[in-house]
């Protein structure tokens, strides 16, 4: 686990910590494989996860990284993506718009398992394909107004809170930033308003 | 001992009217008499070792296996791992041939599928060989490998998820040049659990009323992706294996209880739906998948 430091404007005071799916698998399921595959061996990776999450102060910025994962099935994506998705905005859930997910080592083969069980649940998730200088991506179910809005803030980085309504002049366009916060998809600092791509704050963790 | 003839050829395409023998017998001790068969597919070996099974469950005694007597099909057998599962169910009248330690042309032994664990090893074991039968058999791309494993995976995962009891998997690649002008890859699934109508009447036999069969319970998992569960994200896997079968234009059937539902490409003459076949327990699931042809490519 990485912990932001006090102070700063630009400090989103979250934690962050980084998760090495294949490092889960070697904890927390009796063999290892590297092969992603059936419900229980995904809901107990899902399970480590939120095991660690509960042991840092949130908010907390969660990073996965698919990237040892030779074969990944459609119940682990269901239950490693969509299900720990879920727990994030769910809003019975004591986490709930404060743990930020990004799915980062994507291989093509992960594409389509992801893909399908995000459009299933109608969840968007902030994806980044295997490689450090690949671009960061918005991935499932999301309207090309939120496509358009997750963009501005993606390239910016940071949007300071006071010049979210220069980026953003039209209601329609924030309220959608509302709603993409909402979702998980971008952090909006609980102070100062502030919008913070999640993978300008993956990087200021590195 | 009442005496049942395995027939000739025990394949997916004739395994139906051998479990109707089966299910139909008198109770009491069986011999299952091989000693004509000539040719066997995964399907075959799996319906064989169900048939076992269900006789096994319903007699004090296990049935007893006469091993074929060509020594091309008992070594077949031998390399695909049946004689050790037979083990598990019935007698042998006879020991069965020593299987060879050396280089083995087979894709996936018969193997089974009663744990979590057991899928992982499946999905493990076949990475390399599927590898080299789906790029230089089959002509598929690459990837191709995952996505076998994925469906692999999911269609054990079958068998863990609903059928309540162990099953089997098998699979091996076959050059059909008669019949097709192609090879073929044949994986075979199967268990004698519950089946598909009873895993899912309690959630949706309601709403079908009298209409509640076996065929519906096929057509509520394989077309609309109803599962048991009521969890959302349950029921992908059969939906995501048909897709990813159609889009190699191979075939995918699902037999359970008195029916069969399948997706069938132009090449296969299977009918899309059967009902009243011979009953027997448990789901058994095939798919096939062609060599891909030059001009698609």
């Amino acid at each position: 686990m990485i912990t932001a430091g006090d102070g700063g404007d630009l400090d989103p005071q979250l934690d962050a910590f980084s998760v090495d799916v294949r490092d889960l698998l070697q904890r927390s399921v009796a063999n290892l494989y590297s092969h992603l595959v059936t419900r229980p061996t995904g809901r107990a990776v899902r399970l480590a996860i939120e095991a660690q999450l509960r042991e840092i102060s949130l908010p907390a910025l969660s990073l996965v990284d698919l990237s040892s994962v030779s074969v990944l099935d459609y119940s682990c994506a269901d239950e490693v993506v969509a299900k720990l998705l879920l727990r994030g905005v769910e809003g019975s859930n004591p986490h709930s718009g404060s743990v930020f997910f990004i799915f980062q080592g994507l291989k093509a083969h992960h594409r389509e398992p992801i893909l399908e069980v995000l459009n299933r649940h109608e969840l968007a998730a902030v994806v980044q394909a295997v490689g450090n200088e690949e671009p960061f991506q918005l991935m499932g179910a999301r309207s090309s107004l939120e496509e358009e809005v997750w963009s501005v803030v993606e390239s910016r980085g940071r949007v300071p809170g006071a010049r979210v309504s220069e980026a953003f002049p039209d209601g329609r366009q924030r309220e959608t930033v509302d709603g993409l916060a909402r979702r998980g998809l971008l952090f909006r600092h609980p102070l100062k308003g502030d919008l913070h791509a999640l993978s300008h704050l993956a990087r200021r963790f590195e | 001992m009442r005496v049942l003839e395995v027939p000739a050829t025990l394949s997916y395409k004739t395994l139906d009217p051998f479990l109707g023998q089966v299910t139909e017998s008198p109770d009491g001790r069986v011999l299952l008499d091989a000693r004509g068969l000539s040719w066997i597919d995964p399907v075959g070996m799996i319906g064989l070792l169900s048939a076992g099974r269900f006789l096994a469950d319903r007699s004090e005694h296990p049935p007893v296996l006469r091993s074929p007597e060509s020594s091309e099909v008992s070594g077949y057998l031998s390399r695909m791992g049946f004689f050790e599962r037979v083990r598990e169910g019935f007698e042998l009248v006879s020991p069965p041939p020593r299987r060879s330690s050396g280089a083995s042309d087979v894709l996936l032994e018969l193997s089974k599928i009663s744990e979590n664990h057991d899928v992982h090893d499946v999905v493990e074991r076949v990475q390399e060989r599927a590898g080299h039968i789906l790029s230089r058999t089959l002509r598929y791309p690459p990837s191709a490998v995952v996505q076998f494993s994925v469906i692999l995976s999911e269609v054990c995962q079958n068998i863990l998820e609903h059928a309540e009891a162990p099953g089997w998997v098998a699979a091996q690649s076959y050059n059909w040049s008669r019949r097709l002008g192609r090879h073929v890859l044949i994986l075979a699934v199967g268990d004698t659990g519950r089946g598909f109508r009873r895993s899912l009447e309690g959630e949706h036999s309601g709403r079908f009323g009298d209409r509640w069969s076996d065929s519906t319970a096929l057509e509520a998992a394989f077309l609309h992706g109803l599962t048991r569960f009521p969890d959302q994200g349950r029921g992908q896997g059969i939906q995501q294996m048909r897709r990813q079968v159609r889009r190699w234009d191979g075939v995918i059937s699902v037999r359970s209880g008195t029916a069969r539902i399948a997706d069938v490409p132009e090449w296969e003459d299977l009918p899309p739906l059967e009902e009243d076949l011979p009953a027997f327990p448990g789901a058994q699931i095939t798919i096939l998948l062609p060599e891909r042809v030059q001009e698609s490519e």
